[in-house]
């Protein structure tokens, strides 16, 4: 008998048993493995003082995931990261920012003029890329590098499967996978490190979802200007005292309401583009441990804060270049920028917006962080004020809150838009670094194009909606 | 700079690592090759680790290892890739993660596996530990988390152990570097061929079944002489398991020996 006779008559055979077996077949060999396993740690395994201890991690789980205080939890430790990411990351940016933008910028600029290089060299590369390149180092490196650790740390004590088991109800609603609850947590620190920790979800279908997704996480380059927006126009609609209060409100609000987004669209998706059924999967619940703080410090450092800062820098830096340009170059007698603001001024009044910030959008894909700084640049470049920034094309970003008041109120700003800018921020395509990384992913330019406009769209259709509605209050 | 002249720390002979030396990602042409399974959340990759010297990201929460890890070692003048596979609970359904895992061990041939389990959950885990059983006859368990275990008043007979699954077993704590070098000489001479495994095999298939399994089994060893583990690729043809069957159509059992 030939081999491949002998294969086709030994898969026959093992059909026919099989039928001949059925369905249990699977059930009693496991049941047999667990009786074998049983019989084994029952000889080897030595429990000392039989009695049932009080056991300290049950007790814990049973308030962390209980159905009262479970969320309330969650929300307070997500509120304590945030702020202290926030306030944490405070000095660590002044100082680079002292550094870079302050210290580094005018020696580059002097040691250039010393060096007689043409002024259109300088300002290519010192106003344009250097300056670009030292907003996001200084704007996005402290904030990553506390809130990565942290995270790294609630993983390590073992809360993150915790806060997966107890959002685990409401993606499964969404129709969406429970481990979701983790790449949302992973995306407030970064879009990108949050679409790459999908990978922990093994179906496509749901992990295709939790990546469209993960842009509805605020991620920490967008932080900034919340907390900018909300202090400087929300917070100063009611009185000093209760100023702080309803700024952190608004911040949050966002936050929250990206939160929301994420069920709704991952609904959505789960409903059209993504049809299927959900999948279930086993989590156990770890023992709580207690984190190595140095270790995970340097490898949360080094996995994830320097990576994506080193990607945000490859991106930001070319935009920095661009951003310099557009405004230098002029056609006529009008720079690029001004002939494209204007362009787009009648559509961005529409919904609540400018052409100025729709522009800065369009130049800041690269780095979220760098669409304030580049706000401020073009407002004074077009508004009829006078005596603040540095030149056209210049990055600056302004001392005092009540300075940027006056300038953005300069270029038209109003309370509303100051909040479709907040929704926008929310609901816009997420930046060329979370773009690329999501087609390296998903391998896939259809998911990519879906996953960068359909947020655009849907922040044009929010931000006309509240423009309507606050055009008729 | 590089200095080439070992540290005298290095080179002193009470340095308990003086036999390892970390390899880190060159795993070229390695003599041995090494696959590190067991249950999610039972410390293999700091296992992993503390062998290769890489930093691989470990968290407290299971299914953090996507994929599969590569790193090297030498060991006693020996180079050995190891492999960390994604853990699993099982190895007979049918995730992404588990198929890697298993598929790995059944076609990857490593020259040993080392099979990490939590110590003080040891009946859990014990599942997996005997599904690897089935498939490979030269493995080491590495009883890891034995201070974790001791905390919980629970310890493990590590000899009556070792006799009832029919392979080496090492008590670690891989956090702490403890028990690593009695891991790694233990692996060598089961690579080596110094220490014989006689795995445990699945006892208590009720007596209908085990007949027709052994039929079965039968049939495939008169197919492949020497195949090591017939009993469980019967059982997988039995599960119906599509990706086995296709295998022996294309003939992937077809011994290179």
């Amino acid at each position: 008998m030939d081999k491949d006779s002998a294969i086709k008559s030994l898969l026959e055979e093992a059909a026919e048993t099989r039928w001949e077996i059925g369905q249990e077949f699977h059930d009693k060999l496991s049941e047999s493995i667990y009786q074998n396993a049983a019989h084994i740690a029952d000889r080897t395994v030595i429990k000392e003082g039989q009695k049932e201890n009080f056991n300290i991690d049950r007790t814990i789980d049973s308030i962390v995931t209980s159905p009262i205080w479970g969320f309330p939890i969650m929300f307070c430790v997500l509120a304590v990261v945030l702020w202290l990411t926030i306030i944490g990351s405070n000095y660590p940016s002044q100082f680079l920012a002292f550094l870079l933008l302050d210290n580094a910028y005018e020696w580059l600029r002097a040691f250039a003029i010393d060096l007689g290089t043409p002024w259109w060299l300088n300002g290519f590369l010192i106003d344009g890329v250097f300056l670009s390149l030292a907003w996001v180092i200084s704007v996005m490196l402290p904030p990553m590098a506390i809130f990565f650790p942290l995270f790294t740390i609630l993983e390590d004590l073992g809360y993150l499967p915790r806060i997966a088991f107890n959002l685990d109800a409401l993606f499964r609603k969404s129709g969406a996978h429970g481990k979701q609850a983790l790449t949302m947590s992973m995306g407030f620190g970064c879009n990108a490190a949050g679409v790459i920790a999908t990978r922990i979800i093994d179906s496509p279908r749901e992990r295709l979802i939790a990546i469209i997704t993960n842009n509805f996480s605020l991620c920490n380059g967008r932080w900034p200007t919340q907390i900018l927006l909300g202090t400087i126009f929300i917070g100063q609609m009611v009185p000093d005292s209760y100023q702080s209060l309803v700024s952190t409100a608004s911040v949050i609000g966002v936050a929250l309401l990206g939160i929301g987004l994420t069920f709704a669209s991952s609904w959505a998706l789960s409903k059209t583009f993504l049809k299927g059924e959900v999948s279930s999967f086993t989590l156990e619940l770890p023992p709580y441990r207690k984190p190595r703080i140095l270790q995970t410090i340097y490898t949360s450092l080094i996995d994830r804060t320097l990576i994506v800062l080193w990607r945000a820098c490859v991106f930001a830096a070319p935009a920095g270049a661009v951003i310099w340009l557009v405004c230098n170059i002029t056609i006529g007698d009008t720079s690029i920028a001004n002939h494209l603001i204007y362009l787009m001024d009648n559509f961005g009044l529409l919904i609540g917006l400018n052409g100025v910030i729709l522009l800065a959008y369009v130049l800041a894909i690269p780095a979220n962080e760098i669409v304030i700084p580049t706000i401020l640049m073009l407002t004074v470049m077009t508004a009829p004020i006078t005596g603040y920034g540095s030149g056209d094309g210049v990055m600056f970003e302004l001392d005092s809150l009540g300075n940027t008041h006056e300038v953005l109120v300069a270029g038209g700003w109003t309370l509303l838009t100051a909040i479709n800018v907040m929704l926008f921020s929310l609901i816009h395509n997420p930046c060329s670094t979370t773009i690329y990384t999501i087609y390296k992913e998903t391998n896939s330019v259809r998911w990519t194009t879906l996953a960068s406009i359909g947020p655009v769209i849907l922040g044009f259709i929010v931000c006309f909606v509240v423009a309507q509605v606050y055009y008729m209050l | 700079m590089q200095n080439n002249t070992p540290s005298a720390c290095e080179s002193c002979a009470h340095n308990p690592n003086t036999s390892l030396k970390r390899l880190g990602v060159e795993v070229e042409n390695t003599d041995y090759v090494i696959a590190l399974a067991g249950n999610p959340n039972t410390g293999k990759s700091t296992v992993f680790n503390n062998l290769t010297g890489l930093k691989q990201h470990t968290g407290n929460w299971p299914g953090k290892t996507v994929g599969r890890a590569e790193g090297g070692f030498m060991f006693n003048d020996n180079s050995y890739k190891i492999i960390d596979l994604p853990g699993t609970y099982s190895l007979m359904s049918t995730s992404e993660d588990e198929e890697i895992a298993r598929n790995f061990i059944l076609f990857g041939k490593p020259d040993v596996t080392i099979i990490v389990v939590d110590a003080g959950r040891l009946e859990r885990n014990l599942n997996l530990v005997l599904q690897i059983l089935e498939i490979t006859d030269k493995a080491v368990l590495c009883l890891n988390l034995i201070d974790e275990a001791k905390r919980h008043d629970i310890t493990v007979d590590e000899r009556t152990l070792s006799k009832d699954l029919g392979i080496p077993v090492v008590a670690t704590s891989a956090i702490r570097n403890v028990g690593i070098q009695e891991l790694l000489k233990t692996v060598d001479d089961v690579a080596k061929g110094k220490i014989k495994c006689t795995p445990h095999r699945i006892k208590n298939v009720p007596k209908e079944i085990d007949k027709k399994v052994s039929k079965i089994q039968a049939s495939i060893e008169s197919l492949y002489p020497g195949l090591p583990n017939a009993r469980w690729i019967a059982f997988r043809l039995l599960d119906g398991d599509e990706d086995i069957i296709k295998a022996i159509e294309e003939g992937e059992f077809i011994n290179d020996k």
